[in-house]
């Protein structure tokens, strides 16, 4: 995966900032809340929500079990249909790949579908470095290459941005990238749509090559299939001469009958749509139809090292669909940036130190940035127990332990910075295994209890707790002296 | 039937009021509750934050105090949920790695026989109407735990509806998370906050005298939060309602949680 960018914080202190930002929460807000509602609409729509769900789960269960089985037989069904399949084991690999294929054509632009994996490995950059210039065909991707800016969420990766940010963007850098923004643009969303669609139009009449991910490939055709609300990514993928798709392992399904499944799940899960609008499907390459060069590029880049980890592989049947980050309440005043990956949100806070490892004090600081609310497992259209998965990861990063890291078992030490909180843990530990200090500790502190600030400077829990609350009062007398002094004689199971 | 009062460390040291009511509730139904001293805390606090070695112990504890009864009542849903959800998966883990003794029996023993308030009155007694009165305005605050990990359902909103004079009215926003999440609300302290907030303005904007939940971690959250706001409808656990009868009249006489003064609506 591609580094986190210099001097990212850890997830508190960016999310400090994203929480001061007005207009960020009130954009994220909006957003979120809107799509939650129209979501569980759609999904309320069908009476058999639960077993589709438990059905999408364990296709995908079954399929990483024996995923090594699939992927070779993806790969021979694709090149049997004439396309060519790279493995590539991490971002770099990916990405020479790809810059390698781009430049074998010997083209110097291309036009890119919406596609979380290159985003992962940090492809535009890599191009970007070889001279290529890489075009995002997707409104929302458009709106953030055009900002200079990062992708903020799975779905709408310019969620953090409205209306009028987005008119903005346009008229000041569009001439820079093609075709300019029209004149006198406002910030109807028709008018925007309609000078995003000219812009993009050259693009897609002029490229020669193409770079796509995919929602699931089929293993049994060795078919890709991309799902998608605008058009843009059939133009990707039917106009240009040469296609490179690159996709993440687990991306793979058995069969066609599979994609029943999961082309229920996905769309009423993501857009709220009954049915996708676009989807795509391509196999190989047919001579007059499409493009005539086809490159499947398959990225490991963690997966495997995940895929051994029995509690967290979970992460991997996630379809992308973002249903979790629009119930997350923590997401929802965080931002996606605070989570310093492709992935934000609870799916991010899981997938991210997988594929990443929790050496950094951000990746790190990600299993903590959800208050395990259970929000995002309730609407997971594969069943992901991401609460579940969040508090396994926080125990390697407090504890350490036993992982995979490239292919080979390893044990990794406790993450810095968390001496003090063990410390603390165990002492509570000591006095929860000793009632009789605990009464002790109780009673000093009913004592006192005149003495107790309402607030406490930082640093410490207390001061954290109070930099927006007050402490709570203790009370005169703890509850088991209550018993005693009331029942004393009644005190059964004591010891 | 043996019935045990899990009172649970957070009601024990800052909420003796809400145990207080429970014990005063169930012994009005007829329940012979006890409360065996040697209980300390479930451990979630410990599990929840990457501890789970540390939780243990505690696991072991809890199991070996309530294993004499037929029924543990806890007047908190998130330490319900951990006994009930995550015992079972802390002893499977301890036996996957050939620790832990018998830790998945005892989890296996004691996790079924545990009950969140509501539950026991309605699923284990079969009442609604507990013969409470209480004259306010009252909006419930689901919270997390008791929503998604027990689903309590509408078992409080029932309670509540049968309690005599009590106005029941919708709080804005009820599913969404307050922002305490344990040691969430130290760790992520700016986010916790603006989930706080946002939980009194929907508390507020409810028009509630008090707002009710079947979890005090939560309320004390909130009503913290409210405080440092300025104030906000008075937090009352679901059991310091319930407990309450025509003799004792109205309740928003005494002062308001979470004040640097002592409550005690009982």
């Amino acid at each position: 995966m591609t580094a986190v960018p210099l001097g990212m914080p850890a997830f508190p202190r960016a999310a400090e900032s994203a929480v001061g930002d007005p207009v960020l929460r009130g954009n994220l807000r909006h957003a979120t809340h809107t799509i939650r509602a129209k979501r569980a609409r759609a999904v309320a729509e069908l009476d058999d929500w639960a077993r589709l769900r438990a059905a999408g789960a364990a296709v995908k269960d079954r399929t990483l079990r024996h995923l090594g089985h699939y992927l070779e037989q993806l790969e021979a069904s694709v090149t049997a249909a004439g396309g060519q399949v790279h493995w590539a084991a991490d971002a770099a690999e990916a990405n020479r790949i790809v810059t390698g294929l781009v430049r074998a054509t010997g083209e110097r632009e291309v036009v890119k579908v919406k596609s979380m994996a290159t985003q992962e490995i940090g492809l535009n950059e890599a191009l970007t470095a070889a001279g290529i210039t890489a075009y995002e065909t997707d409104l929302a991707e458009l709106i953030v290459q055009l900002g200079d800016d990062r992708p903020s969420h799975i779905l709408v990766p310019a969620i953090h941005r409205n209306r009028g940010e987005i008119r903005d963007i346009f008229l000041r850098t569009m001439a820079r990238w093609g075709r300019p923004a029209p004149d006198g643009l406002t910030d109807d969303p028709a008018q925007l749509a309609e000078a995003a669609r000219l812009h993009l139009r050259e693009k897609f009449l002029r490229a020669k090559v193409a770079v796509s991910g995919a929602n699931f490939m089929v293993a049994e055709t060795g078919t890709l299939v991309v799902v998608e609300s605008e058009g843009n990514g059939r133009m990707c993928l039917t106009l240009p001469e040469t296609l490179i798709s690159v996709v993440g392992l687990e991306k793979v399904v058995p069969t066609w009958r599979d994609l029943e499944v999961f082309l229920q799940l996905l769309p009423r899960s993501s857009t709220a749509e009954r049915m996708n609008p676009y989807t795509s499907m391509w196999t190989g390459t047919t001579a007059g139809d499409g493009p005539g060069a086809f490159h499947l590029v398959l990225l490991d880049n963690g997966r495997t090292d995940a895929l051994a980890d029995q509690v967290g592989r979970q992460a991997l049947r996630c379809i992308r669909c973002s249903a979790c980050l629009n119930v997350c309440p923590v997401y929802e005043r965080a931002g996606g940036h605070a989570y310093g990956s492709a992935y934000p949100g609870p799916i991010g806070a899981i997938l991210t130190p997988q594929l990443r490892g929790t050496a950094t004090a951000l990746d790190a600081s990600l299993p903590y940035a959800s208050s395990l609310c259970g929000a995002c497992y309730e609407v997971c259209p594969v069943a992901i127990d991401i609460p579940e998965v969040l508090v396994h990861l926080r125990e390697r990063v407090v504890q350490g332990g036993a992982v995979t890291r490239q292919g080979a078992r390893v044990t990794i030490r406790p993450a810095k910075g968390h001496a003090a909180e063990r410390a603390a843990m165990r002492a509570a530990r000591w006095a929860f295994q000793h009632p009789r200090a605990l009464r002790a500790a109780e009673r000093l502190a009913s004592r006192t209890r005149a003495a107790h600030p309402s607030r406490l400077p930082s640093p410490g829990p207390a001061g954290a707790w109070s930099r927006g609350r007050d402490l709570p009062a203790v009370p005169a007398e703890p509850f088991r002296d209550w018993w005693q002094r009331t029942r004393g004689g009644r005190q059964e199971g004591t010891r | 039937m043996r019935v045990a009062l899990f009172i649970t460390c957070v009601n024990d040291a800052l909420h003796p009021d809400t145990g207080r009511a429970v014990v005063r509730l169930l012994e009005r139904l007829g329940v012979r509750v006890e409360f065996p001293a040697a209980q300390t805390c479930c451990g979630q606090m410990q599990y929840n934050t990457g501890y789970r070695h540390e939780s243990e112990p505690l696991l072991r504890r809890f199991a070996e105090v309530f294993a004499g009864y037929d029924a543990v009542v806890a007047p908190s849903g998130s330490c319900a949920a951990m006994v009930r959800d995550a015992y079972p998966r802390i002893g499977a883990r301890a036996a996957a790695e050939g620790r832990g003794g018998r830790l998945a029996e005892l989890a296996a023993s004691v996790a079924p026989k545990v009950f969140e308030l509501s539950e026991f009155l309605v699923d284990v007694l079969g009442v609604v109407d507990v013969g409470a009165y209480f004259p306010h305005t009252v909006a419930y605050h689901p919270t997390c735990h008791g929503l998604r990990l027990l689903g309590l359902g509408d078992r409080p909103l029932r309670l509540l509806r049968a309690v005599r004079g009590l106005t029941l009215v919708e709080l804005p926003g009820a599913e969404e998370c307050c922002g305490f999440g344990g040691t969430f609300s130290v760790k992520n302290p700016a986010v916790s906050v603006a989930m706080g907030r946002d939980k009194v303005a929907g508390a507020r904007a409810s028009g509630a005298e008090v707002l009710c939940a079947a979890d005090n971690s939560c309320l004390t959250h909130i009503g913290a939060t409210a405080s440092r706001l300025g104030g906000g409808p008075r937090m009352l656990h679901l059991a310091e309602i319930l407990a309450r009868t025509e003799a004792d009249g109205p309740a928003l006489a005494a002062p308001a949680r979470p004040s640097r003064t002592e409550g005690g609506v009982q």
